[in-house]
Parts: structure tokens; C-alpha cells; sequence
């Protein structure tokens, strides 16, 4: 890094407060974490003695596991709890259960939380650091990040691509978080998903808005596709699922209108044969478990970063 | 008790009357008297010098949360800070619990109010339990003494009981407040557009609020009935309304400090003091709502006054609940309107006193000879900060902490005894 960098922040609520230079500095760092991963005694004892709480409101398996092999991996000390949300409702709120685990001096607390602004409510209660896991629509940094340092492996740069995010761009915390972190870097975002799952205003975050599938594939460098519902609390986005599959899933087809050795990425779970086609999600240019594998780097980053180390 | 005063030096604006000049004003035994009148031997002198001097300021939209959630407020907290902002009045909205829609609530609420700080003129419930089904006993309850009806918070989704309601409310000269609201589109938690796709925060649609605004006006227009349209926010009912008025409709409607004050980039950092209902809005919006207070589509200001506690508001912005507290802010944010030029004082005059009196029908709003005294004495240029440990209110919900204000109400007085004072 360029000299008089130091990585400054406490908290990772999302990339949005992330520099240019923090983002590289996460991403290289992470880099070099990977080879611990492929060592036969993956154990360093870079966090020996520190206290991690996964403090995951939401049901995750792969961002919580991931955050726990990540954590281990450095030796830290990890604890998993997963309030019901009916406990909630009995009078515990965020900022009491804030209060409490902080009142066992954990190091680091992981959040993933429903409602957006859950992370940044519980960074103003607690002596630790934070880390979002994921909050509500908002932002889920270490995905964002993840994505990032994937292709930058497959691509050498993050600059000057055109990233496709087709889906539901209005429920996806992932898509913010990707959309400003590329934007960042010097590359494009082009989103296309149907209308009712594109959110008002998504340009102003960075993103170029398209209005047809050809638009946003046609020689783009990565494309990512997001997970899709049906429905959400009683709000009718799509008719059918095998409807979406037809005009806005990835086909071979579709796929070929990209440049001839684009990534294939999704942040899981992969509805298979909604959003992706099974060929192209298990076809030569899918780097989907790349992105779980550097999952794990990146979070190995993060908790070393957030622990005051660069 | 003195209810007798001479206020020397102070600029009377009194639109009623048509006065806008530096005056003496006498009262006597808590009334306003004439010029010519013999001034008392023992009268007390307030200097008034550099202040206006105006009616009473009424605030036509508040929750005073009593009966039933006195921990956020009570009539008496909620009065002593109307007073402190300067009004001699309030409007109480019905969304108490037990609801007030029936006389037996009216009453306790008056009961209770017979020796609050400023006058309490409570809105009654458009149905029963403000469930949207059976119309309440407007006539019970106007003869209990509501001035209004509404079921402010329950936006009534039925059409017909709407419809209804003008109608039976006009047999008893009730003005019916309707909280505009399309619930089935009103599902988020902040106003829908580029912040709230940002912070991921569930939007609002100025949709929701303009769709119920129109239904309100065709009914109005249809029936022959009075409607009132509480706290407008978007640009788009802007439209609706001047238009309506323009083609003779009797619709009148309102808007709150906040809406002219903030916009929803306010949200961002996801401060719960930000969240109401209807939410802030655009830029755009806050625009048309300073245009529509200075051309009379709008004609009222109020607060919304709506106390909460920690435990309802130091949550996720997703389940904290709606409202701000704004009794106290109201004025001085208003003068700021007066500063950038966007109205003048006699308009202010207007939109805090003068309207919302005619509009419920209640004294007051003006500073004719005989009438209650009933008068605020505003300082337009006075700085000051709205600290945490001033706040009058029993809540302090407010996005304005902290704020630096300029002008405030350093006297109120009602039927001539003094409820707050600045004055030395």
C-alpha cells in the first residue's frame, strides 16, 4: 500500500463507507489469506484469545459458516447465537441484547439482521467491533467484497468492466453493496430485472438501469444474477416463476451475448432454472464456489483488519 | 388572579381586524377592550417592544396521548408545552385508548383539561373504535364538545363509510380530518425514491397519500361536504387540492413543520426522530409545500404533535413507530418560512391561528374588542437551542434537537392569564 495508508475503520457496516484504498487493501490482504486456506493445518494463531459473536437474527447457513471457518481459521474464540425473533417481541430489543453481549467483552460482533440500519444501531451500543452480515435491503459488505476479489482474480482489474446484475435488484442487499463497490473500483454496473423488482432511484447509486436483458448482458464481463422470490408479504411482483425463467433468466442463449469468457456469478442460493439455467450455472464460466471459497478469505480479512492489524 | 393588562410597544398583527401596526393593546379582565376604553388603576404593563403581538396560535393536530399512554404524554405535559410554543390552543386527536368515540371519553378528556395550561378542543372519532366499520355518535360527541372528527392513524379505507361520514357529519357542523392514506400502497417505512432505495428502507409512495387525497375531494365535491386534509406531503395532493378549491370544493387542509423543514435524506443514518407517517419527502415536495402555504392551498400549519417514548423510537427504523413531536418547534421553524421570504408575518398569522380557528369553528384567531384574550407574543429575531434538557414535553422524539432556532413565543397568554413567559 501506498505509504501513510492505515486501514481506519472500526466498523464494517457497508462498502459505501469504504475508500477506494480500503477496498484494495481488504481485497490484498485477503489475497494473501488464501493460501492458509489450502494449507493441511489451516490454523494461524493471528487471533488467539479474541471473542467473536455471530449474532445472526436471520437464518444464514453459508455467511455465518463462512464467517466461523474464517474466525477459526485465525483461532478466534467464536460463539453462534440466533435470537428468535419472538424473543424480541418479549421486550428484549436490539439495543438491550447490544448492551448485554457487550457486557461479556466480546472483540467482534457479526450481525445479520432483517432491518436495514440494525448493524449501525448496534455499533452505537456496543464496545466492539462490528460487522455486517447482511442487514434487511441495505448492504452486506464481505458478499460485496467477495464478488470483488473474485473477479479481480479471474480479470486482473476491477476497472473498466461491465458488470451485468440482472434479478431482484430491489430486495438485494448484495446488489447495493456490489453496485457501489464496482462503481468504485472504475468499473460499470448495468442492472435489468422486471419492473416491479427494480427499485426507484437505483441509478443514483452508480448504476446504469436497462431495459432489456440484451442490454445489460451484451458484452458484459461479469454477469451476476440474483436470487428470486415470488412474492414478499403480500406484495405481487411476479406471476410465475417459470414467467421469469422465460424473459429474464440466463440461458446459454442469453449468455452468449456477453464477452466469450464472462463470469458466471450468483450469491446463492441458486434457484436452478429460474434465475440461472443448470448449464451455465455449472458451466465452464461459473465461478460461483470461487466466490464461497474467497468468502472465507475475505472475511479472515475483515476480522483481522477491524481488530486494529494492516 | 390579574387578567388585566396593558401590552406597550408591540407590533399588533391581527388579520381578522385587519391591523398590522405598533399599538398598545388593553386587557381587561381576561378580554381583549378598546382603544378608548379607561385604562384601570393597578392594569400591569408588559413591554412588548421589538415582539408581535398575535392571537393566540392553535395547533389544530396534536396527540396528547391521555387517556391511556401517559408515560409518552398527558394532557396536562402536552398542554404546558403548546403553551411553551406559543399556542392557546390545541386540537386533540382521537387515537388515545380508549379511542374517543363516544361522549363519555369526550368528556374525560375536557374534565381533565379544565385546568391545562391552554384551551383543549378535542376531534372525535369517524368510527367506532376507529376500526372503519360503524360510524361513531358524532352527535353525542359534539354535543360532548368535539369540534372535528377523524380517525387520524386509522386512515379509513371504506369509501362509503367515508362518504358517509361527510355527509352525517355535516347534519352537525363537523368538519371531518382525513388522514389520507392508501394502506395497501403504504406498506414501507420512508418515502420511496433514491434514499430509501439506498438505505434499503422499505418506500412509501406519494402515491399513497395523493389517491386517498383525490377520493377525499370527489366525495367533498359529490356530497356538498366539508373535508379536511391533515398533513400533507406530497406536491401531487398539492395539486389535487388547488384545483379543487378552484372549482369551489369546501376542502381545507393542513401541513407540519417538518415537511417544510426537512426532506428524506434526513433518513439517512437511519435516526428513528425521522420517522412519521406520511414520511418526509422529496426535495421537490418540501418546494410545493412552502409554494402552497404562501398561495392559500394550504391553510394551516400543524404540528402533528405525536410524543413517543424510548421504547417505542431507540429501535430499528423498521419497527420504531411513527411521529414527532413538534409543539415547541413549530414557531420558530414557521419564522424561518418568514426569514427565507417565503411567506410573511400576517400569513404566518394566518396559517397558526386565524385558519385553524374557522376551520373547527372554535374561538379565537382574532384580536377583536371582547373577545377572550387569547394571544401569543412572538420575539422573530431571539436564537436559541432546542436542548434535550429544555424540551417541555414529556417526549422527545424530535429530529430539531439540538437545532439552533431563531424566534420564539415569549409570552402566551389565555382568556388574559399568562401560561408561558420569557419575559422578565
Amino acid at each position: 500500500m501506498a505509504t501513510g495508508y492505515y486501514f481506519a475503520h472500526r466498523h464494517i457496516l457497508g462498502i459505501e463507507q469504504l475508500s477506494c484504498e480500503d477496498i484494495a487493501h481488504i481485497l490484498s490482504t485477503a489475497d494473501s489469506f488464501k493460501e492458509i486456506s489450502a494449507r493441511p493445518i489451516k490454523k494461524v494463531p493471528t487471533l488467539r484469545g479474541h471473542t467473536i459473536i455471530n449474532l445472526f437474527f436471520e437464518p444464514s447457513t453459508r455467511t455465518r459458516l463462512s464467517f466461523e471457518v474464517a474466525a477459526k481459521r485465525m483461532s478466534a474464540d467464536t460463539f453462534n447465537i440466533s435470537p428468535s425473533t419472538s424473543s424480541t417481541t418479549k421486550g428484549e430489543t436490539l439495543a438491550d441484547t447490544a448492551r448485554n453481549i457487550s457486557a461479556m467483552h466480546p472483540d467482534i460482533i457479526i450481525i445479520r439482521h432483517a432491518c436495514s440500519g440494525a448493524p449501525l444501531l448496534l455499533s452505537r451500543n456496543v464496545q466492539a467491533a462490528v460487522i455486517n452480515a447482511g442487514d434487511g435491503a441495505h448492504e452486506h459488505p464481505s458478499q460485496g467484497l467477495l464478488d470483488m476479489l473474485t473477479v479481480k482474480e479471474h480479470r486482473g482489474t476491477l476497472s473498466g468492466l461491465k458488470i451485468a446484475i440482472v434479478g431482484d435488484i430491489a430486495h438485494s442487499r448484495v446488489a447495493r453493496s456490489d453496485i457501489v463497490g464496482f462503481t468504485r473500483m472504475g468499473s460499470e454496473v448495468y442492472v435489468y430485472g422486471p419492473s416491479t423488482l427494480v427499485p426507484k432511484g437505483i441509478d443514483q447509486l452508480g448504476a446504469k438501469v436497462c431495459t432489456s436483458l440484451e442490454e445489460a448482458v451484451t458484452d458484459a464481463d461479469v454477469v451476476m444474477t440474483l436470487r428470486i422470490q415470488r412474492e414478499r408479504q403480500n406484495d405481487p411482483l411476479l406471476p410465475s416463476l417459470r414467467e421469469y425463467a422465460r424473459h429474464f433468466g440466463i440461458s446459454r442463449q442469453v449468455l452468449s451475448l456477453a464477452k466469450p469468457d464472462a463470469l458466471v456469478m450468483h450469491p446463492g442460493p441458486v434457484n436452478r432454472g429460474v434465475e440461472l439455467n443448470p448449464d451455465v450455472a455449472d458451466g465452464p464460466q461459473s465461478v460461483i464456489l470461487d466466490q464461497v471459497t474467497n468468502g472465507v478469505a475475505v472475511r479472515m480479512a475483515l476480522l483481522y483488519l477491524v481488530m486494529g492489524n494492516s | 388572579m390579574n387578567a388585566t393588562w396593558r401590552i406597550v410597544n408591540g407590533r399588533i398583527i391581527d388579520p381578522v381586524n385587519s391591523r398590522d401596526e405598533i399599538a398598545d393593546l388593553l386587557v381587561i379582565d381576561g378580554r381583549i377592550a378598546g382603544p378608548d376604553q379607561p385604562v384601570p388603576a393597578g392594569v400591569q404593563e408588559i413591554d412588548a417592544a421589538g415582539c408581535w403581538v398575535v392571537p393566540g396560535l392553535i395547533d389544530m393536530h396534536v396527540h396528547l396521548r391521555e387517556p391511556g399512554e401517559e408515560y409518552k404524554e398527558d394532557i396536562h405535559s402536552g398542554a404546558r408545552a403548546a403553551a411553551s410554543g406559543g399556542f392557546t390552543g390545541v386540537a386533540c386527536m382521537p387515537n388515545t385508548k380508549p379511542v374517543n368515540d363516544c361522549a363519555v371519553v369526550t368528556a374525560m378528556i375536557l374534565g381533565r383539561a379544565t385546568d391545562a395550561a391552554v384551551r383543549v378542543y378535542p376531534v372525535g372519532a369517524i368510527s367506532q373504535g376507529s376500526e372503519g366499520r360503524q360510524l361513531a355518535e358524532f352527535g353525542e360527541m359534539k354535543a360532548a364538545g368535539v369540534v372535528a372528527v377523524t380517525d387520524d392513524g386509522h386512515p379509513v379505507r371504506d369509501s362509503q363509510l367515508m362518504r358517509r361520514a361527510m355527509e352525517y357529519a355535516s347534519d352537525f357542523g363537523l368538519t371531518v380530518i382525513s388522514h389520507s392514506e392508501e394502506t395497501a400502497l403504504s406498506t414501507g417505512v420512508m418515502n420511496e425514491g433514491p434514499v430509501s432505495t439506498r438505505l434499503g428502507l422499505k418506500g412509501i409512495p406519494t402515491a399513497a397519500e395523493s389517491i386517498m387525497v383525490y377520493r377525499e375531494i370527489a366525495l367533498a365535491e359529490f356530497t356538498g361536504a366539508r373535508v379536511h386534509i391533515a398533513h400533507v406531503s406530497t406536491a401531487m395532493s398539492l395539486d389535487l387540492i388547488r384545483a379543487a378549491k378552484a372549482r369551489g370544493v369546501r376542502v381545507t387542509a393542513e401541513t407540519a413543520p417538518h415537511y417544510f423543514t426537512l426532506t428524506d435524506e434526513a433518513v439517512i443514518g437511519y435516526d428513528t426522530n425521522t420517522k412519521m407517517n406520511p414520511p418526509l419527502r422529496s426535495a421537490a415536495d418540501r418546494e410545493a409545500i412552502r409554494i402552497a402555504l404562501a398561495d392559500g392551498t394550504l391553510d394551516a400549519i400543524a404540528t402533528d404533535h405525536a410524543p413517543h417514548s424510548i421504547l417505542e423510537k431507540e429501535l430499528e427504523f423498521d419497527a420504531a413507530a411513527n411521529g414527532v413531536i413538534g409543539l415547541e418547534t413549530a414557531l420558530p421553524l414557521t419564522l424561518a418560512l418568514v426569514r427565507d421570504k417565503v411567506i410573511d408575518a400576517r400569513r404566518l398569522v394566518e396559517l397558526m391561528a386565524v385558519n385553524p380557528a374557522a376551520i373547527l369553528a372554535v374561538p379565537g384567531g382574532g384580536l377583536s374588542v371582547g373577545a377572550a384574550a387569547d394571544l401569543t407574543l412572538i420575539d422573530p429575531e431571539r436564537e436559541w437551542v432546542y436542548a434535550a434538557d429544555q424540551v417541555v414535553s414529556k417526549s422527545r422524539n424530535t429530529p430539531f434537537l439540538g437545532w439552533k432556532l431563531q424566534g420564539r413565543a415569549v409570552l402566551a397568554m389565555v382568556g388574559g392569564r399568562v401560561r408561558h413567559t420569557l419575559l422578565s
